[in-house]
Protein backbone atom coordinates (compact mmCIF):
# COMPACT_ATOMS: atom_id res chain seq x y z
CA UNK A 1 0.00 0.00 0.00
CA UNK A 2 2.65 2.43 0.75
CA UNK A 3 5.03 1.08 -1.62
CA UNK A 4 2.37 2.14 -4.09
CA UNK A 5 1.61 5.68 -3.08
CA UNK A 6 5.53 6.04 -2.73
CA UNK A 7 5.69 4.74 -6.56
CA UNK A 8 3.14 7.20 -8.26
CA UNK A 9 4.12 10.67 -9.73
CA UNK A 10 5.15 13.77 -7.14
CA UNK A 11 2.16 15.56 -8.89
CA UNK A 12 -0.35 12.70 -8.83
CA UNK A 13 -0.02 12.79 -5.45
CA UNK A 14 -0.25 16.35 -4.65
CA UNK A 15 -3.33 16.33 -6.54
CA UNK A 16 -4.58 13.20 -4.64
CA UNK A 17 -3.53 14.58 -1.20
CA UNK A 18 -5.49 17.97 -2.05
CA UNK A 19 -8.32 15.73 -3.30
CA UNK A 20 -8.64 14.31 -0.07
CA UNK A 21 -8.10 17.44 1.82
CA UNK A 22 -11.47 19.11 0.00
CA UNK A 23 -13.00 15.86 0.04
CA UNK A 24 -12.99 16.74 3.88
CA UNK A 25 -13.67 20.21 3.89
CA UNK A 26 -16.34 20.05 1.62
CA UNK A 27 -18.55 17.83 3.62
CA UNK A 28 -17.17 19.64 6.92
CA UNK A 29 -19.03 23.20 5.47
CA UNK A 30 -22.10 21.16 3.99
CA UNK A 31 -22.81 19.80 7.49
CA UNK A 32 -22.44 22.90 9.62
CA UNK A 33 -25.61 24.10 7.03
CA UNK A 34 -26.92 21.46 9.05
CA UNK A 35 -25.70 21.80 12.24
CA UNK A 36 -26.81 25.48 12.08
CA UNK A 37 -30.52 24.70 11.50
CA UNK A 38 -29.93 22.54 14.24
CA UNK A 39 -28.52 24.67 16.69
CA UNK A 40 -30.84 27.42 15.80
CA UNK A 41 -33.83 25.18 16.83
CA UNK A 42 -32.24 24.20 20.19
CA UNK A 43 -31.44 28.12 21.17
CA UNK A 44 -35.23 28.70 19.94
CA UNK A 45 -37.01 25.54 21.72
CA UNK A 46 -38.01 24.23 18.23
CA UNK A 47 -37.19 20.92 17.13
CA UNK A 48 -35.50 21.78 13.94
CA UNK A 49 -35.64 19.75 10.40
CA UNK A 50 -36.72 16.45 11.28
CA UNK A 51 -38.91 15.10 8.68
CA UNK A 52 -37.13 13.56 5.59
CA UNK A 53 -36.26 9.95 5.66
CA UNK A 54 -35.83 7.83 2.71
CA UNK A 55 -38.16 5.27 2.58
CA UNK A 56 -35.91 2.54 2.95
CA UNK A 57 -34.54 4.15 6.25
CA UNK A 58 -37.71 4.01 7.50
CA UNK A 59 -37.73 0.56 7.71
CA UNK A 60 -34.95 -0.09 9.75
CA UNK A 61 -35.89 -0.21 13.16
CA UNK A 62 -34.04 2.37 15.71
CA UNK A 63 -31.12 3.73 13.88
CA UNK A 64 -34.01 5.13 11.00
CA UNK A 65 -36.10 7.17 13.06
CA UNK A 66 -33.01 8.55 15.19
CA UNK A 67 -31.14 9.90 11.53
CA UNK A 68 -34.90 11.40 10.64
CA UNK A 69 -34.92 12.93 14.24
CA UNK A 70 -31.64 14.28 13.51
CA UNK A 71 -32.09 15.51 10.35
CA UNK A 72 -29.38 14.21 8.39
CA UNK A 73 -31.47 13.64 4.98
CA UNK A 74 -32.44 17.48 4.68
CA UNK A 75 -28.81 17.71 4.54
CA UNK A 76 -29.06 15.25 1.35
CA UNK A 77 -32.24 16.93 0.13
CA UNK A 78 -31.19 19.71 0.49
CA UNK A 79 -27.78 19.52 -1.68
CA UNK A 80 -29.84 18.03 -4.27
CA UNK A 81 -32.66 20.25 -4.54
CA UNK A 82 -29.67 23.04 -5.11
CA UNK A 83 -27.89 20.86 -7.62
CA UNK A 84 -31.10 20.09 -10.08
CA UNK A 85 -33.20 23.29 -9.09
CA UNK A 86 -33.15 25.72 -12.30
CA UNK A 87 -30.66 28.45 -12.11
CA UNK A 88 -31.67 31.52 -13.00
CA UNK A 89 -29.73 34.18 -14.67
CA UNK A 90 -31.44 37.81 -14.27
CA UNK A 91 -31.76 39.69 -17.28
CA UNK A 92 -30.41 42.52 -15.93
CA UNK A 93 -27.30 41.54 -14.65
CA UNK A 94 -23.30 41.97 -16.08
CA UNK A 95 -23.79 37.91 -17.23
CA UNK A 96 -19.28 37.40 -17.10
CA UNK A 97 -18.93 38.35 -13.73
CA UNK A 98 -22.44 37.21 -12.00
CA UNK A 99 -21.15 33.79 -13.29
CA UNK A 100 -17.47 34.38 -12.02
CA UNK A 101 -18.37 35.90 -8.28
CA UNK A 102 -19.70 32.45 -6.93
CA UNK A 103 -16.33 30.96 -8.30
CA UNK A 104 -14.32 33.63 -7.12
CA UNK A 105 -15.78 32.99 -3.25
CA UNK A 106 -14.55 29.26 -3.35
CA UNK A 107 -11.11 29.54 -4.94
CA UNK A 108 -9.76 31.41 -1.60
CA UNK A 109 -11.86 29.27 0.54
CA UNK A 110 -10.10 26.18 -0.83
CA UNK A 111 -6.79 27.55 -1.64
CA UNK A 112 -5.77 28.52 2.16
CA UNK A 113 -6.31 25.13 3.15
CA UNK A 114 -3.05 24.07 1.89
CA UNK A 115 -0.83 26.14 4.16
CA UNK A 116 -2.86 25.00 6.88
CA UNK A 117 -1.24 22.20 8.85
CA UNK A 118 -4.27 19.43 10.05
CA UNK A 119 -2.23 17.30 12.00
CA UNK A 120 1.06 15.30 12.87
CA UNK A 121 3.08 12.34 13.32
CA UNK A 122 6.62 11.51 14.80
CA UNK A 123 9.63 10.35 12.29
CA UNK A 124 12.15 8.05 13.81
CA UNK A 125 14.10 10.63 15.78
CA UNK A 126 11.01 12.09 17.94
CA UNK A 127 10.83 14.92 15.49
CA UNK A 128 6.93 16.17 14.74
CA UNK A 129 6.46 15.81 11.13
CA UNK A 130 3.25 18.08 10.72
CA UNK A 131 0.54 16.71 8.28
CA UNK A 132 0.16 19.52 5.54
CA UNK A 133 -0.85 20.13 1.73
CA UNK A 134 2.59 22.82 1.48
CA UNK A 135 4.87 23.57 4.42
CA UNK A 136 6.10 26.47 3.25
CA UNK A 137 7.84 29.36 5.28
CA UNK A 138 5.71 31.90 4.71
CA UNK A 139 2.46 29.71 6.60
CA UNK A 140 0.38 32.65 7.94
CA UNK A 141 1.19 35.17 5.48
CA UNK A 142 -0.16 33.27 2.99
CA UNK A 143 -3.43 32.02 4.92
CA UNK A 144 -4.06 36.13 4.94
CA UNK A 145 -2.99 36.83 1.26
CA UNK A 146 -5.56 34.05 0.23
CA UNK A 147 -7.84 34.49 2.55
CA UNK A 148 -7.99 38.53 1.90
CA UNK A 149 -8.80 37.22 -1.90
CA UNK A 150 -11.99 36.11 -0.62
CA UNK A 151 -13.86 39.89 -0.45
CA UNK A 152 -13.59 40.02 -4.37
CA UNK A 153 -16.54 37.34 -4.82
CA UNK A 154 -18.84 39.74 -2.16
CA UNK A 155 -17.96 42.93 -4.04
CA UNK A 156 -18.09 41.73 -7.57
CA UNK A 157 -21.52 39.76 -6.45
CA UNK A 158 -23.12 42.84 -5.56
CA UNK A 159 -21.77 44.44 -8.62
CA UNK A 160 -22.36 42.70 -11.14
CA UNK A 161 -26.17 42.18 -9.41
CA UNK A 162 -26.86 45.67 -11.18
CA UNK A 163 -29.76 46.07 -8.68
CA UNK A 164 -29.93 48.24 -5.13
CA UNK A 165 -29.49 46.05 -2.19
CA UNK A 166 -26.95 43.64 -3.38
CA UNK A 167 -25.03 46.53 -4.23
CA UNK A 168 -25.16 48.07 -1.08
CA UNK A 169 -24.19 44.96 0.49
CA UNK A 170 -21.12 44.67 -2.14
CA UNK A 171 -20.23 48.45 -0.69
CA UNK A 172 -20.65 47.49 2.60
CA UNK A 173 -18.42 43.78 2.46
CA UNK A 174 -15.64 45.68 0.75
CA UNK A 175 -15.35 48.74 3.92
CA UNK A 176 -15.91 45.90 6.50
CA UNK A 177 -13.92 43.05 5.59
CA UNK A 178 -10.62 46.13 4.99
CA UNK A 179 -10.99 47.29 8.36
CA UNK A 180 -11.23 44.43 9.66
CA UNK A 181 -8.01 42.84 8.59
CA UNK A 182 -5.85 45.36 10.42
CA UNK A 183 -6.86 44.12 13.61
CA UNK A 184 -6.41 40.58 12.91
CA UNK A 185 -3.27 40.68 11.41
CA UNK A 186 -2.05 43.19 14.11
CA UNK A 187 -3.50 40.75 16.71
CA UNK A 188 -1.35 37.49 15.79
CA UNK A 189 1.78 39.43 15.40
CA UNK A 190 2.82 38.86 19.38
CA UNK A 191 2.44 35.09 18.69
CA UNK A 192 4.98 35.00 16.08
CA UNK A 193 7.22 38.05 17.84
CA UNK A 194 7.04 35.42 21.12
CA UNK A 195 7.77 31.92 18.39
CA UNK A 196 10.92 33.65 17.28
CA UNK A 197 12.57 34.12 19.94
CA UNK A 198 16.10 35.42 18.67
CA UNK A 199 18.70 32.91 17.58
CA UNK A 200 15.96 30.86 15.88
CA UNK A 201 15.35 30.43 12.30
CA UNK A 202 12.84 32.86 11.64
CA UNK A 203 9.68 31.30 10.11
CA UNK A 204 5.46 32.35 10.14
CA UNK A 205 4.91 28.63 9.63
CA UNK A 206 1.47 27.52 11.27
CA UNK A 207 3.51 23.75 12.54
CA UNK A 208 6.03 25.98 13.57
CA UNK A 209 3.71 27.72 16.25
CA UNK A 210 1.45 24.43 17.63
CA UNK A 211 5.31 23.04 17.84
CA UNK A 212 6.20 26.03 20.26
CA UNK A 213 2.68 25.14 22.21
CA UNK A 214 3.70 21.70 22.70
CA UNK A 215 7.32 22.12 24.91
CA UNK A 216 7.58 20.34 28.05
CA UNK A 217 7.37 22.43 31.46
CA UNK A 218 4.77 24.40 32.37
CA UNK A 219 5.17 27.42 30.12
CA UNK A 220 5.91 25.40 27.06
CA UNK A 221 2.62 23.34 27.35
CA UNK A 222 0.32 26.89 28.14
CA UNK A 223 -1.72 27.48 25.05
CA UNK A 224 -1.59 30.87 23.48
CA UNK A 225 -5.27 31.49 24.61
CA UNK A 226 -3.71 31.67 27.97
CA UNK A 227 -0.88 33.69 27.76
CA UNK A 228 -2.16 36.07 25.12
CA UNK A 229 -5.93 36.40 25.64
CA UNK A 230 -5.90 39.96 24.14
CA UNK A 231 -4.76 38.44 21.08
CA UNK A 232 -7.07 35.43 20.70
CA UNK A 233 -10.12 37.89 21.51
CA UNK A 234 -9.19 40.38 18.54
CA UNK A 235 -8.49 37.52 16.28
CA UNK A 236 -11.69 35.84 17.02
CA UNK A 237 -13.55 39.09 16.84
CA UNK A 238 -12.00 39.88 13.63
CA UNK A 239 -12.45 36.51 12.22
CA UNK A 240 -16.50 36.92 13.09
CA UNK A 241 -16.51 39.86 10.99
CA UNK A 242 -13.85 38.72 7.99
CA UNK A 243 -16.39 35.52 7.85
CA UNK A 244 -19.31 37.92 7.87
CA UNK A 245 -20.78 35.87 10.46
CA UNK A 246 -23.32 37.55 12.69
CA UNK A 247 -23.35 39.95 14.48
CA UNK A 248 -20.97 41.12 11.15
CA UNK A 249 -23.17 40.27 8.59
CA UNK A 250 -23.95 43.36 6.90
CA UNK A 251 -23.15 42.41 3.49
CA UNK A 252 -25.67 39.85 3.71
CA UNK A 253 -27.99 41.79 6.40
CA UNK A 254 -31.41 40.23 5.79
CA UNK A 255 -33.06 42.92 7.20
CA UNK A 256 -32.48 45.65 5.38
CA UNK A 257 -30.42 44.43 2.51
CA UNK A 258 -33.21 41.49 1.52
CA UNK A 259 -30.20 39.51 0.83
CA UNK A 260 -27.46 41.47 0.28
CA UNK A 261 -24.95 40.99 -2.25
CA UNK A 262 -26.33 37.63 -3.06
CA UNK A 263 -29.99 38.82 -3.56
CA UNK A 264 -30.35 37.95 -7.20
CA UNK A 265 -28.44 34.70 -6.98
CA UNK A 266 -30.09 31.60 -6.88
CA UNK A 267 -30.12 27.28 -6.70
CA UNK A 268 -26.72 26.50 -7.30
CA UNK A 269 -24.87 29.35 -7.33
CA UNK A 270 -26.54 30.66 -4.08
CA UNK A 271 -25.61 27.25 -2.93
CA UNK A 272 -21.46 28.04 -3.48
CA UNK A 273 -21.38 31.29 -2.10
CA UNK A 274 -23.39 29.57 1.09
CA UNK A 275 -20.45 26.70 0.66
CA UNK A 276 -18.15 29.32 0.76
CA UNK A 277 -18.77 31.07 3.96
CA UNK A 278 -18.67 27.60 5.74
CA UNK A 279 -15.46 26.71 4.11
CA UNK A 280 -13.65 29.99 5.52
CA UNK A 281 -15.16 29.72 8.64
CA UNK A 282 -13.76 25.95 8.69
CA UNK A 283 -10.37 27.30 7.74
CA UNK A 284 -10.55 30.47 10.14
CA UNK A 285 -11.30 28.10 13.45
CA UNK A 286 -8.35 25.83 11.68
CA UNK A 287 -6.37 29.03 12.26
CA UNK A 288 -8.10 30.10 15.28
CA UNK A 289 -7.11 26.62 17.19
CA UNK A 290 -3.21 26.74 15.82
CA UNK A 291 -2.74 29.60 16.88
CA UNK A 292 -4.05 30.28 20.03
CA UNK A 293 -5.56 26.26 20.96
CA UNK A 294 -2.59 24.40 20.55
CA UNK A 295 -3.57 23.05 17.22
CA UNK A 296 -3.28 18.82 17.98
CA UNK A 297 -2.38 18.69 21.28
CA UNK A 298 -5.30 17.09 23.64
CA UNK A 299 -5.21 19.67 26.40
CA UNK A 300 -3.29 22.26 28.33
CA UNK A 301 0.17 20.87 29.25
CA UNK A 302 -0.31 17.92 27.60
CA UNK A 303 1.45 17.45 23.86
CA UNK A 304 0.55 15.18 21.98
CA UNK A 305 4.15 13.71 22.50
CA UNK A 306 2.72 12.05 26.01
CA UNK A 307 -0.33 10.70 24.54
CA UNK A 308 1.77 8.81 22.38
CA UNK A 309 3.82 6.86 24.99
CA UNK A 310 0.73 6.28 27.16
CA UNK A 311 -0.86 4.91 24.35
CA UNK A 312 1.84 3.01 22.71
CA UNK A 313 1.42 4.55 19.58
CA UNK A 314 4.94 6.29 19.07
CA UNK A 315 6.06 3.40 16.36
CA UNK A 316 2.85 3.80 14.28
CA UNK A 317 2.52 6.95 12.69
CA UNK A 318 -0.19 6.45 10.53
CA UNK A 319 -2.25 5.65 14.03
CA UNK A 320 -0.83 8.35 15.41
CA UNK A 321 -1.60 10.69 12.96
CA UNK A 322 -4.92 9.47 12.54
CA UNK A 323 -5.46 10.73 16.55
CA UNK A 324 -3.78 14.27 15.87
CA UNK A 325 -6.01 14.68 13.16
CA UNK A 326 -9.32 13.46 15.00
CA UNK A 327 -8.16 15.83 17.84
CA UNK A 328 -7.81 18.90 15.70
CA UNK A 329 -11.13 18.27 13.74
CA UNK A 330 -12.71 17.91 16.75
CA UNK A 331 -11.59 21.20 18.36
CA UNK A 332 -12.49 22.83 14.40
CA UNK A 333 -16.04 21.97 15.11
CA UNK A 334 -16.10 23.13 18.66
CA UNK A 335 -15.06 26.40 17.41
CA UNK A 336 -17.75 26.11 14.41
CA UNK A 337 -20.08 25.60 17.26
CA UNK A 338 -18.77 28.53 19.36
CA UNK A 339 -19.36 30.30 15.52
CA UNK A 340 -22.85 29.36 15.60
CA UNK A 341 -23.41 30.14 19.64
CA UNK A 342 -23.27 33.57 19.07
CA UNK A 343 -24.69 33.75 16.06
CA UNK A 344 -27.72 32.93 17.79
CA UNK A 345 -27.16 34.68 20.96
CA UNK A 346 -25.37 38.10 19.62
CA UNK A 347 -27.95 40.67 17.86
CA UNK A 348 -26.63 42.28 14.54
CA UNK A 349 -24.66 45.56 15.12
CA UNK A 350 -25.84 48.15 12.97
CA UNK A 351 -23.06 49.42 9.83
CA UNK A 352 -21.97 52.15 12.37
CA UNK A 353 -20.94 50.28 15.03
CA UNK A 354 -19.60 48.21 12.98
CA UNK A 355 -17.17 50.54 11.68
CA UNK A 356 -16.71 51.98 14.86
CA UNK A 357 -15.79 48.83 17.02
CA UNK A 358 -13.27 47.97 13.98
CA UNK A 359 -11.80 51.58 13.52
CA UNK A 360 -11.78 52.55 17.40
CA UNK A 361 -11.79 49.75 19.50
CA UNK A 362 -10.21 46.97 18.35
CA UNK A 363 -7.66 48.30 16.38
CA UNK A 364 -6.54 50.37 19.57
CA UNK A 365 -6.89 47.58 21.33
CA UNK A 366 -4.61 45.12 18.81
CA UNK A 367 -2.02 48.13 18.65
CA UNK A 368 -2.10 48.65 22.48
CA UNK A 369 -1.83 44.71 22.84
CA UNK A 370 1.24 44.23 20.26
CA UNK A 371 3.50 47.36 21.57
CA UNK A 372 3.06 45.88 25.33
CA UNK A 373 3.88 42.03 24.19
CA UNK A 374 6.45 43.64 22.52
CA UNK A 375 8.31 45.22 25.18
CA UNK A 376 7.32 41.89 27.26
CA UNK A 377 9.15 39.90 24.82
CA UNK A 378 12.00 42.04 24.83
CA UNK A 379 12.59 41.71 28.23
CA UNK A 380 11.97 37.80 28.71
CA UNK A 381 13.62 37.07 25.46
CA UNK A 382 16.53 39.32 26.11
CA UNK B 1 8.18 23.15 -17.18
CA UNK B 2 9.49 26.08 -15.58
CA UNK B 3 10.27 27.94 -18.78
CA UNK B 4 6.57 27.24 -19.79
CA UNK B 5 5.22 28.53 -16.28
CA UNK B 6 7.33 31.57 -16.92
CA UNK B 7 6.18 32.01 -20.22
CA UNK B 8 2.59 31.70 -19.67
CA UNK B 9 2.78 34.51 -16.57
CA UNK B 10 4.38 36.75 -18.29
CA UNK B 11 2.05 36.64 -21.07
CA UNK B 12 -0.62 36.57 -18.47
CA UNK B 13 1.38 39.74 -16.24
CA UNK B 14 1.61 41.76 -19.62
CA UNK B 15 -1.23 41.01 -21.67
CA UNK B 16 -3.88 42.26 -18.67
CA UNK B 17 -1.23 45.13 -18.11
CA UNK B 18 -2.28 46.44 -21.15
CA UNK B 19 -6.12 45.84 -20.96
CA UNK B 20 -5.81 47.69 -17.61
CA UNK B 21 -4.86 51.23 -19.54
CA UNK B 22 -6.67 50.79 -22.76
CA UNK B 23 -10.18 49.34 -21.05
CA UNK B 24 -12.99 51.98 -20.91
CA UNK B 25 -14.71 50.02 -18.07
CA UNK B 26 -13.17 51.18 -14.79
CA UNK B 27 -14.33 47.57 -13.37
CA UNK B 28 -12.58 45.24 -15.79
CA UNK B 29 -9.74 47.46 -15.39
CA UNK B 30 -9.58 46.98 -11.72
CA UNK B 31 -10.19 43.46 -12.46
CA UNK B 32 -7.30 42.93 -15.07
CA UNK B 33 -5.16 44.72 -12.40
CA UNK B 34 -5.76 42.42 -9.81
CA UNK B 35 -4.66 39.52 -12.67
CA UNK B 36 -1.59 41.32 -13.33
CA UNK B 37 -0.97 41.15 -9.89
CA UNK B 38 -1.45 37.38 -9.58
CA UNK B 39 0.65 36.72 -12.52
CA UNK B 40 3.84 39.57 -11.31
CA UNK B 41 2.92 36.90 -7.95
CA UNK B 42 3.00 33.46 -9.88
CA UNK B 43 6.61 35.14 -11.32
CA UNK B 44 7.96 35.73 -7.40
CA UNK B 45 7.10 31.79 -6.62
CA UNK B 46 8.83 30.88 -9.94
CA UNK B 47 12.01 32.58 -8.37
CA UNK B 48 11.48 31.17 -5.11
CA UNK B 49 10.65 34.43 -3.84
CA UNK B 50 7.63 32.79 -1.55
CA UNK B 51 7.62 35.58 0.95
CA UNK B 52 7.25 38.41 -1.76
CA UNK B 53 4.55 36.91 -3.70
CA UNK B 54 2.47 36.93 -0.33
CA UNK B 55 3.00 40.44 0.53
CA UNK B 56 2.18 41.32 -3.47
CA UNK B 57 -0.90 39.61 -2.94
CA UNK B 58 -1.58 40.36 0.76
CA UNK B 59 -0.86 44.04 -0.11
CA UNK B 60 -1.82 45.04 -3.66
CA UNK B 61 -4.58 42.35 -4.69
CA UNK B 62 -5.66 41.96 -0.77
CA UNK B 63 -6.08 45.87 -0.24
CA UNK B 64 -5.08 48.42 -2.78
CA UNK B 65 -7.29 46.67 -5.88
CA UNK B 66 -10.37 46.20 -3.55
CA UNK B 67 -10.54 49.94 -2.37
CA UNK B 68 -10.05 50.56 -6.28
CA UNK B 69 -13.37 48.59 -6.52
CA UNK B 70 -14.99 50.34 -3.56
CA UNK B 71 -14.11 53.83 -4.95
CA UNK B 72 -15.18 52.82 -8.75
CA UNK B 73 -19.01 51.68 -7.16
CA UNK B 74 -19.35 54.63 -4.89
CA UNK B 75 -18.49 57.28 -8.03
CA UNK B 76 -20.51 54.81 -10.21
CA UNK B 77 -18.13 55.79 -13.47
CA UNK B 78 -19.83 55.07 -16.45
CA UNK B 79 -18.14 54.48 -19.95
CA UNK B 80 -19.26 56.80 -22.22
CA UNK B 81 -18.68 59.52 -19.77
CA UNK B 82 -15.15 59.33 -19.81
CA UNK B 83 -12.61 62.07 -20.61
CA UNK B 84 -10.42 61.72 -23.41
CA UNK B 85 -6.99 62.09 -21.96
CA UNK B 86 -5.34 65.92 -21.40
CA UNK B 87 -2.42 66.38 -23.34
CA UNK B 88 -0.82 67.16 -20.09
CA UNK B 89 -2.25 63.58 -18.80
CA UNK B 90 -0.43 62.37 -22.07
CA UNK B 91 2.81 64.00 -22.02
CA UNK B 92 3.26 63.12 -18.25
CA UNK B 93 2.87 59.30 -18.46
CA UNK B 94 5.34 60.03 -21.79
CA UNK B 95 7.62 61.17 -19.33
CA UNK B 96 6.94 58.61 -16.64
CA UNK B 97 7.50 55.72 -19.12
CA UNK B 98 10.70 57.07 -20.61
CA UNK B 99 12.16 57.35 -16.65
CA UNK B 100 10.99 53.52 -16.41
CA UNK B 101 12.60 52.72 -19.54
CA UNK B 102 15.48 54.49 -18.16
CA UNK B 103 15.44 52.87 -15.19
CA UNK B 104 15.13 49.10 -16.37
CA UNK B 105 17.68 50.02 -18.96
CA UNK B 106 20.73 50.83 -16.60
CA UNK B 107 19.68 47.66 -14.47
CA UNK B 108 20.53 45.75 -16.74
CA UNK B 109 23.37 47.29 -18.55
CA UNK B 110 25.10 47.07 -14.63
CA UNK B 111 23.70 44.13 -14.48
CA UNK B 112 26.69 41.53 -13.89
CA UNK B 113 24.93 37.84 -13.09
CA UNK B 114 26.88 36.01 -9.93
CA UNK B 115 28.17 33.03 -10.72
CA UNK B 116 25.22 30.02 -10.16
CA UNK B 117 26.17 28.11 -6.80
CA UNK B 118 29.25 30.53 -5.58
CA UNK B 119 27.79 31.66 -2.66
CA UNK B 120 24.47 30.71 -0.56
CA UNK B 121 24.67 33.87 1.13
CA UNK B 122 23.57 34.96 -2.32
CA UNK B 123 20.54 32.86 -2.02
CA UNK B 124 17.12 35.16 -2.72
CA UNK B 125 16.48 37.41 -0.49
CA UNK B 126 12.87 37.42 -0.87
CA UNK B 127 12.66 33.83 0.02
CA UNK B 128 13.61 33.62 3.77
CA UNK B 129 11.70 35.99 5.96
CA UNK B 130 14.67 36.39 8.12
CA UNK B 131 17.35 37.46 5.76
CA UNK B 132 14.54 39.84 3.80
CA UNK B 133 13.48 41.05 6.81
CA UNK B 134 17.11 41.84 8.10
CA UNK B 135 17.73 43.28 4.70
CA UNK B 136 15.32 46.11 5.15
CA UNK B 137 16.41 46.62 8.93
CA UNK B 138 19.78 46.92 8.56
CA UNK B 139 21.34 47.62 4.76
CA UNK B 140 17.81 49.15 3.34
CA UNK B 141 16.98 50.84 6.43
CA UNK B 142 16.88 54.30 4.85
CA UNK B 143 15.20 53.97 1.74
CA UNK B 144 12.76 51.95 3.56
CA UNK B 145 12.18 55.09 6.17
CA UNK B 146 12.11 57.47 3.39
CA UNK B 147 9.38 55.59 1.09
CA UNK B 148 7.29 55.35 4.26
CA UNK B 149 7.99 58.94 4.45
CA UNK B 150 6.72 59.37 0.89
CA UNK B 151 3.65 57.69 1.85
CA UNK B 152 2.78 59.69 4.83
CA UNK B 153 3.12 63.13 2.82
CA UNK B 154 0.99 61.29 -0.13
CA UNK B 155 -1.70 60.57 2.50
CA UNK B 156 -1.50 64.05 4.05
CA UNK B 157 -2.24 65.33 0.81
CA UNK B 158 -4.93 63.50 -0.15
CA UNK B 159 -6.54 64.71 3.04
CA UNK B 160 -5.72 68.15 2.69
CA UNK B 161 -7.02 67.97 -1.24
CA UNK B 162 -10.07 66.37 -0.72
CA UNK B 163 -11.71 67.46 2.81
CA UNK B 164 -13.47 71.20 1.75
CA UNK B 165 -11.72 73.45 4.11
CA UNK B 166 -14.51 76.29 4.93
CA UNK B 167 -15.64 78.96 7.24
CA UNK B 168 -16.90 77.92 10.14
CA UNK B 169 -20.37 79.43 9.94
CA UNK B 170 -20.84 78.83 6.70
CA UNK B 171 -20.19 74.98 7.19
CA UNK B 172 -23.16 75.01 9.91
CA UNK B 173 -25.61 76.87 7.44
CA UNK B 174 -24.53 74.21 4.88
CA UNK B 175 -25.03 70.93 6.96
CA UNK B 176 -28.33 72.29 8.58
CA UNK B 177 -26.59 73.16 11.88
CA UNK B 178 -26.10 68.82 12.69
CA UNK B 179 -22.07 69.47 12.00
Amino acid sequence: MIELWSNLPPALQMLLKGLAVIAVIFPIAGASSLAERKISAAFQGRPGPNRAIPIWFAWVPVIGPLLQKLGVFHLMSDGLKMLFKEDPLPGHVNKPYFILAPILAMIPAFTTVSVVPFGAYFDAAGHAVPLMLANVDVGILAVFAVGSLGVYALIIAGWASNSKYPFLGGVRASAQLISYELSMTLSVLPVFLWVNAPGTAGSLSLARVVEFQSQPGFWGGTWFVFVMPVSAFVFLVSLYAETNRQPFDMPESEADLVGGFHTEYGAFKWSLFFVAEYSHMTVGSAVFTLLFLGGWNPLPWVPLSDVAVWLHLADSPVLLGLLSIAIFLGKVILSIFVFMWVRWTLPRFRYDQVMKIGWQRLLPLAIANLIVYALAIAVIQK
Amino acid sequence: MTDLLFLVLSAVTLVSAVLVVVNRNAVNAAMFFLLSLVGTAGLFVLLDAYLLAFVLILVYAGAVVSLFLFIIMLLDTRPEAQKPFKKMTVAASLLGGLLLFTGVLSLVLRFTPAPVGADPALAPVGASLKAYAEQLFTTYLLPVQVVGFLLLVAMLGVIVLSKRFQEPESRSQNSGGTA
